[in-house]
């Protein structure tokens, strides 16, 4: 067993920015230096924020994140063959590497993909000859002498605009996007069907994995998550709401409908139940930066799974345990369907996911130690480390503890992101997005 | 656990596997609830503790059946449904039906009821049979009747009160807001196909998957069918919606002939009133084309 080395968290998190968003979060994503953090909302709405230099004058506060550029990636559309709406809601964000100066991304509803480039300008030229500064042209009879127009600072403008269209391609509901390493290509899938794409090509895209049956009555199965592996360019898995996971390779046939690996933890009979198969539906699918592992959240558990071994994860959380006596209240009520994402630290030492009550978990995989914590304003005073929260499972309640009846299960984390490199953590509530960090 | 007492009304379009196991499942309902007095007493002089214990198993499983069936005619929506809850819900109602069918379950309501006819034959048995006991017990709201069929004994009449009250424990959508937008959505399909029936009035659509209600609308909604080589994939679709469409029309015409208290008009501006906001304003038609519409039905 390899040695994990990671830091002793103390998981000292203070909250150092909350922001309210206009519509619900749908989804949250870290660039890959950490510094832009994007937002998407059920309006179609993108928001960026952008971490401020460390400041001198504030030695304890790492940089602050401020909002850097907002735009409309989606609009609202109607499907006139089926009579149906397609949502707007922005279901992934996904960053491309930096090349250059601009910014790119990926964002998706559930029929359209739309590569966004997010620039900056903050000089702009002056000084035409034959336009007067406001733009109105000067009368060529006045012009006596040439200058060249130079280059004067502007206050800093972020423009977002659209570059790609990826449009057409899924029948379904598409949940997740993926950019290759090779940094030319990237998936998408739906509950049926993953496609290929080149990032300049629009007008075509390889169908890679089609697990739709011949008849639409046999269907029993559908994928929930996708995601390319972070170093091998030919190397994808995809997550089911049977519970597996299958990692195929590209190199290996056109059509990845054959799995190279297939990832399945035999059931426990002594847990089985109606729900059995609900509650192993996996929600999101997460390699480690390392390549190495891979962790998958279902309803109660995160499982992380070396790539070597396909017969059982290597290490298994449980996230909310004391929901299982609840399952078929949350079946009534249609919790038992909430996807929940889960995400890794920089070092993929520590992982973490979300829950009910504005709870989210942290599980440090070397230190064996988890930790409950809240995102509300309530418990989130400024510059106080967040309190670690119990939730009382039965028997007499502790002061501070909260009880399983007591949960509000409208206040659901389900969107969680980490810095790359740093103890930054953002959390979407509803419509609230918290940036928390550790306390240096 | 909330045993739910409130059936479909409809079961518009489902993939016929499920339709199947509705039909058996509703003769289970009815022995339920038929049998529930006679089982008390039963219970009374004899002590039957694992018998109640089984017996609580299986009200339970049952429940769970009846959620179930009502989760999935609820993904009527303006949007999409999820189709990974419509997959998961689907396959606990197999596992049940399977399990059910283990025990003997499904044996003994074959038995008791005969064999099983055409599905909308046991679809207005049970809604009527379900109504009827909901009356026996100080009743609950009342539901639109599926006339028209074999073997339904009695009329059941609606009313606006019946049609504002029908509501879900759970904040789950009505079945009213259900029933309005399986009839926004015929209204729309037919007022697109109008022209294409009309044209095509004489030719026989088959669909490209040869099943009779085409997928149901749990997963049909989902399909761009993608030719049957030779055919008009457009087309196909429309007609095979339109398949749908009828069954929601002639439920509501035949609702609005047997109550002569409400006319065509009052029942659609009841709906169309007690409709939520949630509905796109741009999807209702015309009173007039509507009005066109229903000649057409009714007429042929």
């Amino acid at each position: 067993m390899e040695a994990v080395s990671c830091r002793c968290y103390q998981f000292n998190l203070l909250l150092v920015m909350l922001f309210v968003t206009a519509d619900i979060i749908s989804t949250v994503e870290f660039n890959h230096s950490g510094e832009l953090l994007a937002t998407g909302d059920k309006g179609g709405r993108v928001v960026i924020f952008q971490q401020e230099l460390e400041s001198k004058n504030q030695p304890q506060c790492r940089g602050e994140y401020n909002v850097y550029s907002t735009f409309q990636s989606h609009e609202p559309e109607f499907d006139y063959l089926k009579s149906l709406e397609i949502e707007e809601k922005i279901n992934k964000i996904r960053w491309l590497p930096q090349k250059n100066a601009a910014q790119f991304l990926l964002s998706t509803n559930d029929k359209t993909i739309k590569l966004w480039k997010i620039s900056e300008r903050d000089k702009r030229p002056e000084g035409y000859n034959l336009k007067e500064e406001d733009g109105r042209y000067r009368d060529p009879t006045t012009v006596t002498t040439l200058r060249v127009p130079v280059f004067q600072p502007m206050d800093l403008m972020v423009e977002a605009s659209p570059r790609r269209v990826f449009a057409n391609a899924h029948t379904y509901h598409i949940n997740s996007i993926s950019v290759n390493s090779d940094c030319e290509t990237y998936l998408s899938a739906d509950d049926l069907r993953i496609n290929l794409w080149n990032l300049e090509i629009t007008d075509r895209s390889f169908n890679i994995v089609d697990i739709k049956p011949v008849n639409m009555e046999e269907l029993t199965e559908v994928i929930t998550a996708a995601e390319f592996h972070p170093n091998q360019c030919n190397t994808f898995v995809y997550s089911s709401s049977k519970g597996t996971i299958r990692l195929c390779d590209m190199r290996a046939s056109a059509l990845c409908d054959q799995h190279s690996k297939l990832f399945e933890e035999p059931e426990d009979p002594s847990n089985r139940s109606f729900f059995s198969e609900i509650i192993s539906s996996i929600s999101d699918v997460k390699f480690s930066h390392s390549g190495r592992y891979m962790m998958t959240r279902d309803y109660l558990s995160v499982k992380i799974w070396d790539l070597n071994m396909e017969s059982r994860p290597v290490e298994t959380y449980q996230v909310h345990e004391y929901l299982r006596s609840k399952l078929c209240s949350l079946y009534e009520n249609d919790c038992i369907f909430d996807k929940f994402e889960c995400c890794w630290n920089g070092n993929d030492s520590v992982v973490m996911t979300g829950s009910y009550n504005n709870f989210f978990r942290m599980f440090d995989r070397g230190y064996r130690q988890d930790v409950t914590l809240e995102a509300s304003r309530e418990s989130s005073k400024p510059r106080s480390v967040l309190k670690p929260r119990k939730v009382c499972t039965g028997g007499k309640r502790k002061k501070d503890e909260i009880s399983v009846d007591s949960l509000d299960f409208n206040k659901k984390i389900l969107h969680t992101a980490w810095h790359p490199q740093d103890n930054i953590i953002a959390v979407a509530t509803t419509n609230n997005l918290y940036i928390f960090q550790d306390k240096l | 656990m909330t045993l739910l007492c409130q059936a479909p009304a409809a079961l518009v379009g489902w993939p016929p596997w499920l339709e199947a196991s509705v039909q058996h499942s509703s003769q289970f309902w009815m022995a339920n609830m038929y049998s529930k007095g006679t089982k008390r007493k039963f219970y009374d002089s004899v002590d039957a503790a694992t018998d109640n214990k089984a017996a609580l198993y299986s009200r339970q499983r049952q429940s769970l059946l009846d959620m179930s069936l009502i989760k999935l005619q609820l993904c009527h929506m303006l949007v999409e449904p999820n189709m990974c809850r419509s997959v998961l819900i689907a396959n606990t109602v197999r596992h049940i039906q399977e399990e059910m069918t283990h025990d003997g379950s499904w044996q003994l309501v074959t038995e008791a009821f005969g064999s099983s006819g055409p599905s909308d034959h046991l679809v207005a048995t049970e809604v009527l049979c379900r109504s009827s006991a909901l009356e026996q017990q100080g009743g609950g709201p009342k539901l639109y009747s599926v006339m028209g069929y074999d073997g339904c004994r009695e009329e059941e009449v609606v009313t606006d009160e019946a049609l504002c009250s029908v509501t879900f424990s759970g904040g789950a959508p009505s079945l009213l807001g259900t029933i309005d937008h399986c009839w926004d959505r015929a209204e729309l399909r037919m007022a697109a196909v109008e022209d294409r029936v009309i044209k095509d009035s004489g030719s026989e659509v088959e669909s490209g998957e040869g099943a009779k209600t085409v997928m149901g609308q749990v997963f049909g909604t989902f399909e761009i069918k993608n030719g049957a080589p030779g055919s008009d994939p457009a087309l196909e679709e429309l007609f095979s919606a339109v398949d749908a469409s009828y069954y929601d029309l002639d439920t509501m015409l035949t609702s609005i002939q047997s109550t002569p208290k409400m006319g065509p008009y009052n029942l659609l501006d009841s709906m169309a009133s007690s409709h939520g906001p949630t509905s796109n304003s741009s999807c209702r038609t015309d009173l007039s084309e509507l009005d066109h519409i229903m000649e057409i039905i009714v007429g042929s």
